[in-house]
């Protein structure tokens, strides 16, 4: 299986989540994203599994959430709009401990937008997205091949915490055909989810999955629970760091732009400016703690992103007590390419 | 103390746990509870069963009958027991939904998980209103009732006529039993009570979708007596609702 296939990185998500064991798949058309409902809806037949086009993002979402319940690897997969309208069973699971993960593939916003690249959903990933305080382990890949072994540490993730599971792309990632090597990990074995997952009672006693407490301080009891959850979540920090060291400017960015930023940060480089690349992998957990570090090194930092300005709230909240962070914006609507990136990383390594 | 010479007629079905419900007096939801626990005894299906729970005074039923159960989002109950079963498909898989619940904001959902003919039951609790959100207006209020947002009685003109579900269920594709019972006299819950084990055995011979709606009464929002809201069912509710089987794939000679 070691041999290099090249695809999609929509199709790299759909078959990493195949490789991880992923048994349900529930869809729903929208651009950039059709080619992993379409990919599911031969491949996960095949592999023994259901897929099923639901009637609407909202019923693909719940129906995720009824799969998920019964411990069963599961998946669904929108873009923005359809991501909305996910959110609300989003919300039920991650209130009622239910594993499972959603990909994003990131479209222009607001509302209907563009079908273009965008980072416009890093808030809504990352700030829970539907209604009452939770969080989402949030990936982003910036290559087919993350996007490959991301989704595959995404089912183990959301059964470890018992937690949806995000994998935030966007429309250049998922459109994008590039070479990967596809692995086969070791799966878990049926004892998966056995002590909490529902599946009739069969002898034991009666289990419950729900996010409704009505008794008094039931529900801060919950949120105590999903909080201390969320807090261990913290040791699941990813990031990728590129000459970084030595470097006197750091540009943050994340997924494809992080990718292209790294592009713009090697040109520099090479014409000897002390640029380096900070690309967050985990959205969330964000990954504060080597960035407050780099702070206190004494470096610059300048936030990238396709969107007007939403991650860099967690740049500068990472290194708020000793530093701040500059910062550029791409407009949804357009497509970067590196050399757009030199002038405000010049412009910001000279502080200006 | 016991006499020797009584016999024991009528015990908890042993799906139903020991415990005092929270339903107002002369609530029908305890009847409808107890016709699927007795059915779940009687087909043999309590360790396997699933329960979707979902909004509204029946959200608890899931505290009342000894089956592993998951709690739904407003309406969602079809989808989420569409995932389930589809998970599970060794499980027997059934929501318990009430107006509001399936024919308002569900709508989409129990559509076309009736129209693909997922292998799920499906209990719908029909008293005409909205019940724990305090008695406002369902979309099976009945024209002329007063409700908490048609204080002058529901106008077909502003507000539309009532949906009969069950008849709008039963044109569905992949639907093997539809029909319409009452939960006012002991005729009627007995023919409820076969058309609930019509319904669930269509889950568990592979036919199709099976749909039971129940005429309930909710003598708190009516603002009724218990005795004067059962009455209501057969004077006013039963004459536009009219009981019966509007689908059933096993007396047509086939499934669907």
């Amino acid at each position: 299986m070691a041999d290099k296939i090249f695809i999609k990185g929509n199709e790299a998500v759909a078959r990493g989540a195949l490789a991880a064991g992923c048994k349900c798949f529930f869809g729903y058309p929208i651009t950039p994203q059709n080619d992993i409902p379409e990919f599911m809806s031969k491949a996960i037949v095949d592999a023994g599994g259901e897929f099923v086009q639901a009637e609407s993002e909202v019923a693909a979402a719940n129906m995720l959430l009824g799969a998920g319940a019964t411990g069963v690897r599961s998946m669904t997969s929108s873009s923005s709009p359809g991501i909305s309208l996910k959110q609300e069973a989003i919300s039920y699971m991650a209130g009622s401990g239910i594993p499972a993960v959603v990909v994003n593939m990131n479209r222009g916003g607001p509302g209907l937008g563009d079908i273009g690249p965008a980072q416009g959903d890093y808030y809504q990933s990352t700030r829970g997205g539907g209604h009452g305080d939770y969080r989402l382990l949030v990936y982003a890949p910036a290559t087919g091949q993350e996007a490959y072994d991301l989704t595959i540490k995404a089912f183990d993730m959301a059964f470890k915490y018992r937690n949806p599971v995000m994998i935030l792309g966007d429309a250049i990632l998922g459109q994008m055909k590039e070479p990967i090597v596809p692995w086969q990990p070791e799966l878990p074995g049926d004892e998966e989810g056995a002590e909490w997952r529902l599946q009739g009672t069969g002898g034991r006693e009666k289990r419950l999955i729900k996010s409704l407490f009505l008794e008094e301080g039931a529900l801060a009891g919950q949120n105590q629970y999903l909080q201390a959850k969320y807090e261990k979540m913290q040791g699941e920090i990813e990031y990728e760091a590129f000459e970084t060291d030595d470097a006197d400017l750091i540009v943050c960015a994340y997924g494809s732009i992080g990718r292209i930023a790294k592009s713009a940060v090697r040109k520099l480089r090479k014409a000897g400016h002390k640029v380096g690349l900070f690309r967050p992998i985990t959205l969330y957990p964000f990954p504060a703690a080597p960035l407050l570090e780099m702070a206190k090194a004494g470096k610059r930092f300048l936030t990238v992103e396709h969107n007007l300005g939403q991650m860099v709230d967690d740049v500068r909240l990472s290194i708020r007590t000793v530093a701040d962070s500059d910062f550029f914006a791409i407009y949804p609507g357009n497509l970067p390419t590196p050399d757009e990136f030199e002038e405000p990383i010049l412009k910001s390594l000279e502080g200006k | 103390m016991t006499d020797m010479n009584e016999k024991l007629v009528f015990e908890r079905p042993e799906s139903v746990v020991d415990r005092a419900t929270h339903y107002c007096p002369g609530c029908h939801h305890g009847v409808a509870h107890r016709l699927v626990g007795e059915l779940l005894d009687e087909m043999n299906l309590r360790e396997k069963a699933l329960l979707i729970g979902s909004i509204g005074c029946s959200v608890f039923l899931y505290n009342y009958l000894d089956v592993d159960a998951v709690e739904a989002p407003h309406g969602r109950a079809p989808a989420v027991a569409t995932g389930a079963k589809r998970a599970r498909n060794d499980c027997f898989v059934f929501t318990y939904q009430g107006d509001g619940d399936l024919a308002s904001i569900g709508m989409a959902e129990i559509m076309h998980a009736a129209n693909r003919g997922e292998r799920i039951a499906v209990v719908f609790v029909n008293n005409t209103v909205y019940g724990m959100t305090g008695g406002q207006m369902a979309p099976t209020t009945l024209v002329g009732q007063k409700t908490t947002t048609c204080p002058g009685g529901r106008c077909r003109d502003k507000e539309g006529m009532p949906i009969k579900m069950t008849e709008i269920i039963s044109q569905l594709g992949g639907v093997a039993f539809a029909a319409r019972g009452s939960l006012d006299s002991v005729k009627n819950i007995r023919t409820a009570k076969k058309y609930l084990r019509k319904a669930f055995e269509c889950q568990t011979n592979n036919l199709g979708f099976g749909f039971v709606e129940l005429l309930s009464a909710c003598p708190t929002n009516w603002k009724m007596t218990p005795v004067k809201a059962n009455e209501r069912i057969g004077e006013e509710m039963i004459p536009y609702f009219p009981l019966g089987v509007y689908k059933d794939v096993t007396e047509e000679g086939g499934a669907c």
